[in-house]
């Protein structure tokens, strides 16, 4: 049952102007990258930079207007003998699969058409992983606010905070207390930030070289190793799960 | 009439192996009146052959002092089975071919090795196969020795307890070409050679360095290829180095290098190819080096440039996909950048003469911090560095203002 | 058919509902009444589960609502405005409810043809105006045959013509021994129509009778009526 709801929220979102405009801007930027750059790296690096910049962006605000835009129809939904949680996780999947689609789409045909092979796949990973967690925390900031522009004020307040203001933070952090060993404290605070587990884990495939400079071995060989990679991923998983729970929960309790 | 047959055979070796015109040919072989290696030196005179057939031979601490060649017919196998070393050459005009050494014993007072050539002119040594070694070939003291085409391997396990594929000291006018060496500590090592060629030789896998020379001048470099070294390549205290049409691959680590220099003068480093290093090439107090025409691709530091290095020129060089081009510790900086091709270079060329119209920095800020505080590194290609980069490209202020590319090229520098 | 005990909900300080008991039977037209923020819509949406009330229950056929969510298999509904997504087909709404009350009760397909809805099947609801999305919500709401319908305004946006149809629907349900909860402001309407009136004003019930009883004989018309009895409260 929920499965068929999801299905036709799906066709619905793969019908919109937005997503399809997303992943048309996203190709069209993918291919001139590639097409601009003479090297297959930097051109994996600048759709990096590119989709670490995006994919939240984009998600965050899409999927909070997006969210307010259904209120009504889920609303509707709810009078029908189904529980919220259905819908609640219908409307989440149905967002965040299509939104990837999108992604897929616009990155993926790009980087897989030049052969990027594996770091390509990295990179569609990464910003596969960063759409459903950006679309769990849309949800979260939509539900703890009712009011639409307070909603999109809070995902836009958690867009900056995560891409400037925390690495901002762990910049100064680094500059001054280089004196004493905080490598691992840092590959603690920055597991805390999804953008910056996707941009690390990307690292290592396009710039392995550097990383195994003096310092940068310590993080390569924490980020590097299975036991890193599992933490990363566990750390990921709970980027979405733990937004969701929370959402989830609120939105059980939600009067509409 | 079997015994007169012999008789007349010793007969006539005993004529004639003392006269001094007539070289022989002395066969060795398992099943042959001569079955050891050591007893065909013993019987041999100046200029005489010694060929070995196919067999397994064990033998130790072989000493030459007549001019003669030894060579191996399918490659028979010296075995010195962990007991001492091989070859001894000491005297002039000694030809080593076509065996396979193995199993030289480890030694913590002596460099033990399968061959080693101590005081002596003119020996080839060619086509041999040398495996499970502590030093491999070793010449002391020696001149106008060739070593080509030989095949050395190792599997040392740690720096102290493993020796050198190809060790020479005090020698001049060696050739050295189309050797493989893998698995030891150093794969060549040179302390006061001069006037040395070594050409296409393939150092892989060695513990410490693929090459590693000091006060060795004026010798010539071309066409080797150094990969996967513990830590590359290092040449140290020396004048006059010719570094051409090299490569310099996979040196990864925290003190690695594709090419270590320190304290080298008057060089020229010319159409290398240093890619996936974790630093292409590290100066330290070098001067007067001219880096031309070379690519550095995929490494993290392409150069890294310490402060004390002065007059040193770097042109027509491609820089792709690096993480940084060029690091520095200090403000300043003394040497030329021109022409060189810099995949990080976003100026435009309005006149179309295939030179940008704006001068590069290749020293970005970032790298500047990453030099003083290594752990930022985890901040690469975040937002964050692309705004301080940004920044300081808009107002530079910190990094050297003397570092600078005038003449960018617009394009990848194709090479003939 | 619908028990609501001591029902009471407020959101942050102002009270929207305060404490209402109610008990509606089937076989009869309730009219929901009250002025804009008198709770009608707070109190229907609580039988809808919409808003989970702070206090009080609510029993529906005899099960209590909360935690509960296929009590509303009986339950046909349409709200004063439906938005659906624009990219959703007409078709495809009604595939999700169907697929929703998967084995639900026969269809009664009868306002689906009166409205004429398989004409705009394959359209998109970005294409519909509000009178025939609201046609649409009408056709749903009686689909599966509910024996309890809530309509929020039902006829507001609705053209002569269709709001004729509504309303002899309406009327047929009741014949039909259902019980209809319409919340109006159209006085006239109600009269034509409902057989009981509610009337709630800030959150609590300050009228619940018959209309023959509200009228007493009296002939007036049913606003002067609801004044009279309000006023003599």
């Amino acid at each position: 049952m929920n499965t068929k709801i999801l299905k036709y929220i799906l066709f619905e979102l793969l019908r919109n102007k937005f997503i399809i405009l997303y992943s048309l801007i996203l190709m069209v930027m993918s291919f001139s990258i590639i097409y601009i750059g003479q090297d297959s790296s930097k051109a994996v690096i600048t759709i990096l930079n590119l989709i670490l910049f995006i994919v939240p962006l984009i998600c965050l605000i899409f999927g909070t207007i997006h969210f307010y835009n259904s209120k009504e129809f889920i609303q509707f939904l709810l009078t029908q003998p189904v529980n919220r949680k259905s819908i609640f996780r219908a409307e989440y999947l149905g967002l965040s699969i299509s939104l990837s689609l999108g992604f897929l789409i616009g990155v993926g045909i790009p980087v897989m058409f030049y052969g990027f092979l594996l770091s390509g796949m990295y990179l569609v990973l990464t910003g596969i992983i960063l759409t459903f967690i950006f679309t769990a925390i849309a949800f979260l900031s939509s539900v703890i606010n009712k009011d639409k522009v307070k909603g999109i004020g809070l995902s836009i307040i958690i867009w900056l905070y995560l891409t400037i203001i925390f690495d901002g933070l762990v910049f100064l952090i680094i500059y001054f207390f280089n004196d004493y060993p905080i490598d691992k404290f840092i590959i603690i605070l920055t597991s805390l930030n999804p953008i910056d587990l996707g941009r690390i884990l990307m690292l290592l495939q396009v710039d392995i070289s550097a990383l195994m400079g003096f310092t940068g071995a310590t993080f390569q060989k924490f980020f590097g190793s299975f036991i890193g990679m599992a933490i990363s991923a566990v750390f990921m998983l709970l980027w979405i799960f733990l937004p969701l729970a929370v959402s989830l929960r609120m939105f059980k309790r939600t009067n509409f | 009439m079997i015994f007169k047959l012999h008789y007349i055979v010793f007969t006539f070796i005993i004529f004639i192996i003392p006269g001094p015109v007539l070289c022989k040919d002395i066969i060795v072989c398992p099943d042959c009146e001569i079955r050891s290696v050591k007893e065909a030196i013993s019987q041999s005179a100046n200029g005489d052959r010694i060929i070995i057939k196919k067999g397994i031979y064990t033998e130790n601490n072989l000493s030459i002092d007549k001019e003669i060649e030894i060579t191996g017919e399918d490659f028979p196998v010296i075995d010195l089975e962990f007991k001492y070393q091989g070859f001894i050459i000491k005297s002039n005009n000694v030809k080593i071919s076509g065996l396979e050494i193995r199993n030289i014993s480890v030694n913590y007072m002596t460099d033990l090795s399968a061959i080693k050539v101590e005081n002596s002119e003119n020996c080839v040594i060619e086509n041999n196969v040398i495996t499970d070694t502590f030093f491999a070939l070793y010449l002391a003291n020696s001149d106008g020795c060739l070593i080509k085409n030989n095949k050395i391997s190792c599997r040392a396990m740690s720096e102290s307890s493993s020796g050198n594929g190809i060790h020479l000291w005090k020698c001049n006018n060696i050739t050295i070409e189309y050797n493989e060496t893998t698995g030891h500590r150093d794969g060549i090592y040179f302390e006061f050679v001069k006037k040395t060629t070594i050409t296409a030789n393939y150092s892989h896998n060695n513990l410490r360095y693929g090459l590693h020379f000091m006060f060795s001048d004026s010798n010539v470099y071309r066409e080797n290829t150094f990969r996967e070294n513990g830590a590359g390549v290092a040449v140290m205290y020396t004048r006059n180095i010719e570094m051409t049409d090299n490569k310099f691959e996979d040196n990864w680590g925290p003190a690695s290098y594709g090419l270590l220099l320190k304290d080298i003068s008057r060089s020229l480093i010319k159409r290398n190819l240093f890619y996936k290093n974790t630093t292409g090439i590290y100066m330290e107090g070098c001067e007067q080096i001219q880096v031309e025409e070379n690519e550095f691709k995929s490494n993290g530091w392409a150069t890294r440039i310490l402060g004390n290095c002065m007059n040193n020129k770097f042109t027509g060089n491609n820089f792709v996909s690096n993480t940084f081009d060029v690091s520095s510790n200090s403000s300043r900086s003394e040497n030329i950048y021109s022409g060189n091709y810099w995949d990080k270079y976003d100026g435009y060329d309005l006149d179309r003469n295939g030179t940008g119209d704006v001068s590069y920095r290749p020293v970005s800020l970032y790298s500047m911090i990453v030099d003083k505080v290594p752990e930022s590194i985890i901040l690469l290609r975040s937002f964050i560095v692309e705004l301080i980069d940004a920044t300081e490209k808009a107002m530079p202020v910190l990094i050297p203002e003397t570092l600078i590319d005038d003449n960018p090229k617009m394009k990848m520098i194709e090479y003939d | 058919m619908i028990e609501i005990k001591e029902l009471k909900m407020s959101y942050g300080k102002s009270r929207a509902l305060n404490g209402i008991n109610l008990s509606l039977e089937k076989g009869q037209v309730v009219a929901l009444m009250g002025p804009n923020g008198s709770g009608k819509s707070t109190l229907l949406k609580s039988i809808l589960g919409l808003v989970i009330p702070q206090k009080g229950k609510i029993f529906v056929n005899e099960t209590d609502i909360a935690n509960n969510y296929l009590y509303r298999t009986n339950i046909g509904y349409m709200p004063q405005i439906a938005n659906y997504p624009e990219n959703l087909k007409v078709k495809e709404l009604f595939n999700i409810i169907r697929d929703i009350r998967n084995g639900s009760k026969e269809k009664d397909e009868e306002l689906l043809e009166k409205f004429r809805i398989f004409e705009i099947y394959d359209k998109y609801f970005g294409q519909l105006s509000g009178g025939y999305k609201q046609r649409v919500t009408a056709s749903i709401a009686f689909l599966f045959d509910p024996d309890i319908l809530i309509l929020d305004e039902p006829t507001a946006s609705l053209d002569p013509l269709s709001t004729e149809i509504m309303k002899s629907k309406i009327i047929d349900s009741k014949n039909e021994n259902k019980l209809i909860i319409i919340s109006s402001h159209i006085i006239s309407e109600m009269e034509e129509l409902a057989d009981r009136i509610v009337y709630l004003l800030e959150g609590s019930i300050r009228l619940n009778m018959n209309i023959k009883d509200i009228k007493n004989g009296s002939g007036e018309r049913l606003g002067k009526a609801i004044a009279r009895v309000l006023q003599s409260n």
